[in-house]
This record gives C-alpha cells, structure tokens and sequence, in this order.
C-alpha cells in the first residue's frame, strides 16, 4: 500500500523568531537555566525538515476530540461545558488540512490528571485532560471540553496560571512543529502570567486568546470559544529534491 | 483575531513551553494514566522493518549539569534506505517516535532502525545518516531542534553539508552519538554551557 497523502515538499519560509519568546526569559525562572545560550544556526531546508509524519483518522478513536466524554466513569467532568473551535493556517493564510491536533489541560479546578502535579484541588474522577483531532479540508479543528481552572505555579512568589489549554500542532513538514497555549478572553490573571510574559509583542500575546464565540455555542447546553493557528509559511514553489534521491 | 500585514501575510501562531504536564497530552502513559486506544509515536518502526536494529539514548542537562527529567523527545528520520514517509510504510516503518526523559534517572531512549543517507540539498552532497530530534520541555520556550548523527560514520559525516556548516569543527561533536556497544548509541543533550548542543533555526 502507498501513502495515503503524498509528500508535497515546499520550503518553509525561515520562521519569525520576533514572535516568539526568547529563549531565555527571567521573568519566567526555569527559562534561565534551561534556554540555550548561544545563537541558533540557521539551516536551510533539507528533506528532513520539509517532510514529516502525517496523520489519519485511523491514528485517533470517535472520543478522542470529547474531553466531556473520553474518560467518563461515573458521569460527566465538573465544570463550564465548552467548545473550542478555528482553524489552522499557515502563513499565507492558506488552510493546513489534515494535521494532527492535540491538546491537554487542567480540570475546571485547575488540577491535572499528572502524577507530579501536587495542587490542592482535586482530580475529577470523570476528567483526563487530554484529547485530539485532525483538521478538515478547510483546515478547521474542534473539541469538546470544560474550561480549565487557573492554578498555581513556583515561579514568583504568587503566580496563578491564567486558564488555559496546552496545544501540539504538526504541519505539513518537521519543521513547521509548534507546542503553545491559548488562554480565555477577559481572564483578569492574563496580564499578570510571566508564561505569557515571555513573548516580548503585546499584538503576539493577544494572538493567544480564544475570544467567545456565541454563534458557535450550543443554547441551553455548551458556550464555544474561537482560535485560530497560524503556523509558519511556506513557499508556493515545490522543494527542489525529489523524495527519490538525484 | 488576526492582522495580516500589507502584504497579507499572517503573523506565525507564537510558542509557548510545554510545561510541566506535557506528558498528559502527549505520552499520557507516563503521566500516570491510559485514556487513548492508540498511543501515538510509540515506535518508529514495526515487527517487520528491514534495517539494522538500534537503540537510541541519552539525557538532556541544564545549565547546573542536572538532567532534565520532565522533557519530551521526538524524532524524525529516514528508512534504512534514506527514504522519509509520510505514513507507515506496508512493513511498519513510521520514521516518527515520541519519548518522555524518565522522571528519576532523566534517560530517553528509542528503538529504531539506523537510517541511510538522504539527498542533500540540490547541488550538496548527501547527508550523513541522521535522525531529527526535537525537545519541548517546561522551561524551553519554544522547542528545540537538534540533530543526532553517528560516531561510526566518520566518512560520511566528514562531507555531510550540515554538519560542515557548523563553522567550530568542536561543535559539530556535540550531534554525534558515541557508540557505546553494537546497535547502542547515546548522545547527551546539553542546553547550556561548555558544550551546549548545536540547535538548529530550521
Ligand atoms: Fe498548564
């Protein structure tokens, strides 16, 4: 059997650092010791970068995008019912379809499902925090959920987690990989959160709120946040290598 | 939500850490739990995958020398014959893994197959063989990438376009794994300090 999608190589355009953190961020303390220091080499595409696995509806199971269902034991999770919906694009605004995906989060207490997370609030017995989908042809994503609680975190001597979901997003090739957070329009901890701190462009920060969607929520039953991801472009002319070698 | 600027370009979606619970999301096992029927990226290859059997290790350390027990490794690499794929291959070949460094001992590791040399770019020399890694952990920003050559492929290595544009030939010793027994490669990882790794801008 062949692959289910061919490759289509196309060289990324070189990734704009001035959107992203910096490697080394004092506000955020863990950063200092863990952020390399010395400046990154700059590669140009080979096919180990322009490649990279692609995913199937095989890969996931039918609850894999329902947090509300896929570790219900004796009922439903606590909490807000939520959808979180939008899309992935690159670059130049292009849908990126059929990519993988995931996403993890606290519970609505703030608490994780993690053997090393030690807060106070407790687990929720029908809650895994963890899910995943592959993008439809429009590029579109969506899940099922409950708002995630903030939590507290050893960094400065109070900091609160604004809530939040974790993201992983696969493109097209290895290198377009991207793990972020989005976080809840109106969330008051927002300004105050020195994860989000360590993005220096306040424009780059709001990229990261999900803003209330009340169209897309159902009445009665689920409210629905939007946010979209926008991942690194690339260029419309194909990689120059054949797959099979020159 | 976005603004495109004058040319309608849009602004690249900014990284943030994985944090400390990575593990939930993407090797739920290891944070102490099974939810999902398929975990994904557990191995690269399959029963029947033709190529020579590896093991892949090492440990990743801070700026203090401790190994970072909470990062997630992923690796991306061609077959035996320097073919990448998409999908798994008829024989289970998947190229792709995903690996949590173990909560005490701060090890990762990943079974594969040793992967053969693929084109360069046009006009380069082919690459030496190499697997893609990529490491997201709490404290790292945005994830790193890095790239794990072989201690015995001296010959290839010498001419591989990548490793030549590494301008301190010093430096170039930190991607490549030492051979410490038949099949049984490990490379350490060091985010900072006398031999901080080579990261890539790829
Ligand atoms: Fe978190």
């Amino acid at each position: 059997m062949t692959a289910l999608r061919e490759f289509v190589p196309r060289e990324f355009v070189p990734r704009d650092r001035d959107q992203h953190p910096p490697a080394v961020t004092p506000i955020y303390k863990t950063s200092v010791l863990r952020g390399p220091h010395r400046p990154l080499i700059s590669l140009q595409n080979s096919l180990s970068e322009v490649t990279g696995p692609v995913f199937g509806h095989g890969d996931i199971g039918p609850l894999d995008n329902d947090l509300i269902l896929n570790y219900a034991k004796t009922g439903q999770p606590i909490g807000e019912r939520i959808i979180m919906h939008g899309r992935v694009l690159d670059g130049s605004g292009r849908p990126v379809p059929g990519v993988l995906v995931e996403f993890w989060q606290a519970n609505a207490g703030g608490r994780y499902r993690h053997r090393n997370d030690t807060y106070v609030a407790p687990v929720d017995p029908n809650f895994g925090g963890c899910g995943r989908t592959i993008t439809d042809a429009e590029g579109r994503y969506a899940f099922r959920t409950v708002k995630p609680g903030p939590y507290p975190y050893r960094n400065r001597g109070n900091d609160w987690r604004p809530a939040h979901i974790h993201f992983s997003v696969f493109g097209t090739g290895f290198a377009q990989r991207l793990i972020t957070q989005n976080y809840f329009e109106g969330d008051p901890l927002i300004g105050r959160d020195s994860i989000l701190g360590t993005i220096p462009d306040p424009a780059a920060r709001e990229r990261l709120v999900a803003k209330l969607d009340l169209e897309a929520a159902v009445p009665l039953d689920t409210l629905a946040y939007r946010w979209d991801i926008v991942l690194r472009g690339s260029r419309s002319t194909l990689f120059e290598n054949r797959l099979e070698g020159n | 939500m976005f603004t495109p600027n004058a040319l309608g370009y849009l602004a690249e979606t900014p990284s943030q850490t994985a944090g400390p619970y990575v593990h939930i999301g993407l090797i739920p096992k290891q944070a102490g739990f099974d939810i999902f029927a398929n975990n994904l990226g557990e191995s690269p290859i399959g029963a029947t995958t033709p190529g020579e059997r590896i093991r892949i290790e090492g440990r990743i350390f801070d700026g203090t020398g401790s190994p970072v027990r909470d990062a997630l490794v992923e690796s991306w690499q061609a077959d035996a014959a320097g073919l990448h794929h998409a999908t798994p291959t008829p024989d289970g070949f998947r190229g792709w893994a995903r690996t949590g460094t173990d909560f005490e001992s701060g090890l990762w590791s990943i079974e594969t197959v040793k992967p053969g040399r693929v084109p360069g770019r046009h006009g380069h020399k082919r690459m030496a063989p190499h697997i893609s890694l990529w490491i997201v952990a709490r404290g790292i920003n945005i994830g790193l990438s890095t790239r794990l050559y072989f201690a015995d492929e001296e010959a290839a290595n010498a001419e591989d376009p990548v490793l030549r544009i590494i301008e301190q030939p010093a430096r170039r010793q930190t991607l490549i794994a030492r051979r410490e027994a038949a099949g049984r490669y490990v490379l350490d990882i060091h985010l900072q300090g006398e031999n901080e790794t080579v990261f890539f801008d790829i």
